[in-house]
């Protein structure tokens, strides 16, 4: 019993001091000196701005990831083809590598001075790189993995026995994937469409690379924080990041209410 | 220019960081899903819900959180700004999860008869623990050590404001590539980042072989 309770504090201890702690001291320091600055920096229109392009970045993201991520759970799971072990083990590569290595390879390949790619879609008049473009590239590449991460072990237990019951009785490919597919997948999807807008919204150092962090114009949210920082304003940061925080909370609170669904199916 | 001297101290202080990071997480992470398992109390749920936070949270807010809490202003008198401990701290936070979440579903599978039998037999708790538990909870707790090394060597965003970012100092990898490209360097940038990406190419393959292991002795 002893050892139970020592474990016990050892490790709500820790969550405390590690997690807790902090994000209940931003939520504290936001609103210290009253709602006036905190209402001052969140209408500031650079913020505003920077609010909107996480949102549109965010908006062009997920739905592209989504169909991607359960286009390849169901190429992984249902077929055999060469190179799927590749596949499945390099979808996982924005979990692994620095988003500021993406930030560099994204930078590399459209710097309009000697880019592979920059440098012809400069001629015909087009910016990627620290424009809207390179940011929702950057946000795509990082927020890959997600959906398929959780739609793969759901498939893998679902079989195909309905599927195959459905072809007996007629059903072409698209009915089969809308009547029987989708539905049995849909919290999976959920989940992972949910773990997916975070990881947009939060996104920070591949967008600090290509994004040219200008403000009013290529700044996204996360930028913002830093630049209320760095120039001394620090209840503008708060206020951001309070905005951020509470939408993890959402996040965490969605995250809560679909693992059991999903776990389910 | 992965030799120039500032690149070899990000280098090495990003991968000294890390494997400290990730022993804390591997053993307080291992700790943490035996009791999230096998003890019960008031509001379990609540914080098993807690440990998915620093997936959910923007890097750069965890980074200013820690700061706001553990730095110059600490209501707590705690003050580690832009020292090495600070890298310590952030990669904590980012990192906490994996292992936890790769341990627990194969504690709650693991059949505690077989814990019992040997404690029938006279077997000690550590011995239980040793002989038993561990072997049983390996493969979960290297495949996420494996995955939150690769993050904690990766990691920017709740780094960069906690660090402060000196040179040979209290600059990461990560940072240190930055910093090369907004001074117009990226062949500098482009040395350490090839070096990070061979870095979580392996650590991919690893994480592919013990999965490989896991699903062949399953089998078997």
């Amino acid at each position: 019993m002893l050892k139970r309770l020592g474990l016990r504090s050892v490790a709500l201890g820790y969550l405390v001091v590690v997690l807790l702690a902090p994000l209940a001291m931003v939520f504290y320091r936001t609103f210290q000196n009253g709602l006036e600055p905190v209402w001052q920096a969140l209408s500031d229109p650079n913020t505003i701005h920077a609010f909107k392009i996480t949102l549109y970045a965010t908006a062009v993201a997920v739905p592209v990831n989504t169909v991607f991520g359960v286009l390849c759970a169901l190429a992984i799971v249902r077929r055999r083809f060469r190179g799927k072990g590749l596949l499945n083990a390099f979808i996982d590569l924005p979990l692994a590598v620095s988003p500021v290595v993406v930030g560099l390879s994204l930078y590399l390949l459209y710097s309009p001075r000697s880019g592979w790619f920059g440098t012809r879609l400069s001629e015909h008049g087009i910016q990627v790189l620290f424009a809207f473009p390179a940011i929702v590239l950057a946000t795509i590449f990082v927020s890959v993995p997600f959906v398929a991460r959780e739609v793969i072990p759901t498939l893998r237990e679902l079989g195909r026995e309905q599927e195959q019951a459905a072809a007996t009785l007629g059903a072409n490919r698209w009915q089969r994937f809308w009547r029987i597919t989708l539905p049995s997948i849909r919290w999976a999807v959920i989940y992972g469409v949910v773990l997916t807008t975070a990881r947009c919204l939060g996104e920070y150092g591949a967008v600090a690379v290509v994004s040219g962090r200008i403000e009013g114009q290529t700044e996204t949210a996360t930028l913002r924080v830093e630049d209320y920082l760095l120039n001394f304003n620090d209840s503008g940061a708060y206020a951001v990041s309070l905005v951020l925080a509470t939408i993890a909370v959402v996040v965490l609170v969605l995250m809560t209410l679909i693992k059991p669904k999903e776990e389910s199916y | 220019m992965v030799t120039s001297p500032e690149a070899l101290a990000a280098l090495k202080l990003t991968l000294g960081a890390s494997l400290v990071v990730v022993l804390i997480n591997t053993v307080l992470g291992t700790i943490t899903a035996w009791v999230l398992v096998r003890d019960d109390f008031r509001g379990k749920s609540l914080v098993n819900a807690v440990i998915d936070l620093p997936f959910a949270l923007p890097t750069i807010v965890a980074g200013f959180t820690l700061l706001a809490l553990y730095g110059p202003r600490s209501p707590v008198g705690i003050d580690v700004a832009y020292t090495r401990a600070a890298i310590v701290l952030a990669l904590c936070f980012v990192t906490l999860p994996f292992v936890i979440r790769t341990v627990q579903p194969v504690l709650l599978e693991l059949d505690v008869e077989m814990e019992e039998a040997a404690r029938s037999l006279g077997a000690r708790g550590t011995t239980v623990f040793r002989k038993i538990v561990l072997p049983n909870l390996l493969p979960g707790i290297l495949s996420g050590a494996v995955l939150a090394l690769a993050r904690a060597l990766g990691e920017i965003g709740s780094v960069v404001l906690i660090s402060g970012n000196l040179p040979y100092h209290t600059e990461v990898a990560s940072v240190f590539v930055l910093n090369r490209i907004e001074s117009g360097d990226p062949v500098g940038a482009s040395a350490l980042a090839i070096v990070l990406l061979g870095a979580a190419f392996v650590l991919l393959l690893a994480i592919g072989a013990v999965r490989f292991y896991v699903t062949r002795h399953e089998r078997a």
